[in-house]
């Protein structure tokens, strides 16, 4: 079952100057987690406020649980949680009042809101800071108490557009650990995110977007094996560039590349360890002492590079 | 039944935000006050009227319109903020009413109003004014300013929804308001104005609320142009008529504004 769908979306602004959405698909099985990657800009927003009925498509088509955005966007609002960009609280309340503030407006009832206000500051270890306004909150506890107003009603379908932008690692990690037990209790989740190490923890598949388009999708390892699979990497002191590149190529049968800047010879290697004790023999044989040496899994930074030929975090 | 309560929270929120930032309040009534002070002492002396009671009679009701004008500002750049904070974002994803928010936030501000007249009357009593009109006149023209702070600040609303910057249209509200109060007949005579300022000073709402207000708090109707006209002879039925212009504007503007998901 999907609970998400979204077909041929195109949105453009500025009466068609800007084409955030240039016909894009994607869908999210039930009880999945679904990361939205891609630079600034490429359109990862204006998919959330689209799924989320904050914005009509110019054309294409999207149901979230079933239900068409365009057409009944009352009914998508009542099972759907969204978490935006920025913590949207109100900062001079405190943060127990805005819990039961949108508890009544997801029209709980009195008891009922400031029953759930405390179960969730508790849930999000915010039980001390509830009774404080907002603007004295770190980062970090905004967002998580952006995240406990989302999730109120206990919605099957979350959209987490980048919960964790600006945030410090810390933060980070607490935010990821908290998003963790919602997917555990068995929520839909829809994330953004411009962290491929973001998508590469939480997600169970990966749609990957550039200029509003899909340029790629599957699970994290999948893609990774579409950049190619391990290499050997091997840094050296610059005088000794050349004689590792010609060990390194010996060793993995494939002519080594050489990145003068960062002092590196790296290769794609096949069996692994194997080539690993093969290079650090020779390099002993050779009396060369490598300052590092390893294999390197390629990471979504690199998935990146190789579907767009540029960096994911460059482009703004 | 849901749209009324929804509303309700959102008022309440304001409320709330009124408790926890106490000197919001402080500062919309400490400004009002001063303003009659300044204007009772400063130009109370040098504009000459045979108004029984002096200057202050014809002064207050052109500063309670100038107040609850004024109040519109906040309403706006209120709501810009919101905006401008992603909150509006989230209360368009939530399962509520659309107008919900909207009338929510007008009504929060009435309540506003109603505190700041009341201190605005003690101030006023405090240095001189007396309303003659009898007790129910007086009543029916608060209420009459409290409707007109509602109407208005429907355009609030709009302005709050269509800028992109709090501080923004904070400053472009006074720049209306501080005009249309000013080009009346609140403060001084209008006859002293060039005559196509006349004319607009005569037209103005707040000139016509004004008038209005002088009548039920028993006074003539000093500081008006041109005697004959229809919005100085007739000042309530064209407040009024003012009142529900603004509404037939600005509330569709603004819900429609809200609703629109193409921002």
């Amino acid at each position: 079952m999907k609970s998400v769908i979204a077909e041929n979306l195109v949105k453009t602004y500025r009466k068609g100057e800007v084409k955030a959405l240039d016909d894009l698909s994607l869908d999210v099985e039930e009880g999945t987690v679904l990361s939205v990657l891609g630079p600034n800009g490429a359109g990862k927003t204006t998919t959330v406020r689209i799924l989320a009925t904050l914005l009509s498509p110019d054309s294409g088509h999207a149901t979230v649980g079933g239900i068409d955005v365009v057409k009944h966007p009352d009914k998508v609002r009542e099972i759907i949680g969204l978490s935006g960009q920025y913590a949207a609280v109100d900062e001079t309340l405190t943060g127990w009042d805005n819990l039961v503030m949108f508890g009544r407006l997801y029209h709980l009832g009195k008891k009922a809101s400031i029953a759930r206000a405390d179960e969730l500051l508790e849930r999000f270890s915010l039980t001390d800071s509830g009774k404080r306004p907002i603007k004295t909150y770190s980062g970090g506890m905004r967002r998580r108490l952006d995240l406990a107003a989302a999730i109120i009603v206990k919605p099957k379908i979350l959209f987490l557009d980048e919960p964790t932008t600006g945030l410090d690692p810390r933060g980070r990690q607490e935010m990821w650990g908290v998003i963790k037990e919602l997917v555990d209790g068995g929520v839909t989740l829809l994330l953004t995110t411009q962290y491929l190490e973001e998508a590469d923890h939480l997600a169970d598949e990966i749609v990957v977007i550039d200029h509003g388009k899909v340029i790629a999708r599957g699970t994290s390892d999948a893609l990774k094996k579409d950049v190619g699979g391990e290499r050997l990497e091997v840094i050296v002191e610059a005088n000794q560039l050349k004689v590792t590149a010609e060990i390194i190529t010996r060793v993995s049968g494939i002519a080594a590349h050489v990145d003068e800047g960062m002092r590196s010879v790296s290769s794609p290697v096949k069996n692994g360890t194997k080539s690993l004790m093969d290079a650090l023999r020779e390099f002993d044989e050779a009396k060369l002492h490598p300052l590092d040496i390893g294999l390197k899994r390629p990471s979504l930074d690199d998935v990146f590079l190789a579907l767009t030929g540029h960096a994911a975090e460059e482009t703004k | 039944m849901n749209f009324i309560s929804d509303a309700l929270v959102i008022t309440k929120r304001q409320l709330l935000q009124l408790s926890r930032v106490p000197e919001v309040l402080i500062f919309s009534t400490i400004q009002p006050v001063m303003f009659v002070l300044m204007f009772r002492y400063v130009f109370g002396g040098s504009i000459s009227t045979d108004q029984p009671g002096g200057y202050v009679q014809l002064l207050m009701p052109g500063i309670f319109v100038q107040t609850v004008a004024f109040t519109l500002a906040g309403t706006a750049s209120g709501l810009a903020e919101d905006m401008g904070k992603g909150l509006i974002d989230r209360f368009r994803s939530l399962p509520i009413s659309r107008s919900a928010l909207v009338v929510g936030r007008t009504l929060g501000d009435s309540l506003l109003n109603i505190v700041v007249l009341i201190v605005m009357g003690i101030a006023g009593y405090a240095v001189g004014w007396r309303p003659t009109g009898g007790l129910l006149n007086t009543v029916l023209a608060f209420v009459f300013l409290l409707a007109f702070g509602y109407a208005l600040s429907w355009t609030g609303i709009f302005a709050g929804l269509a800028a992109r910057d709090a501080r923004v249209v904070q400053n472009i509200s006074f720049l209306i308001t501080f005009p249309l109060t000013f080009l009346s007949n609140a403060f001084a005579p209008t006859t002293g104005m060039p005559r196509p300022l006349q004319y607009f000073a005569e037209w103005n709402p707040v000139s016509t609320m004004v008038a209005a207000c002088r009548d039920l708090f028993g006074l003539e109707n000093q500081f008006g142009a041109t005697a004959g006209s229809f919005p100085s002879e007739h000042p309530l039925v064209t407040s009024i008529f003012y009142m529900f212009l603004i509404m037939a504007i600005f509330v569709p503007l603004s819900v429609r504004k809200y609703a629109n998901k193409s921002k």
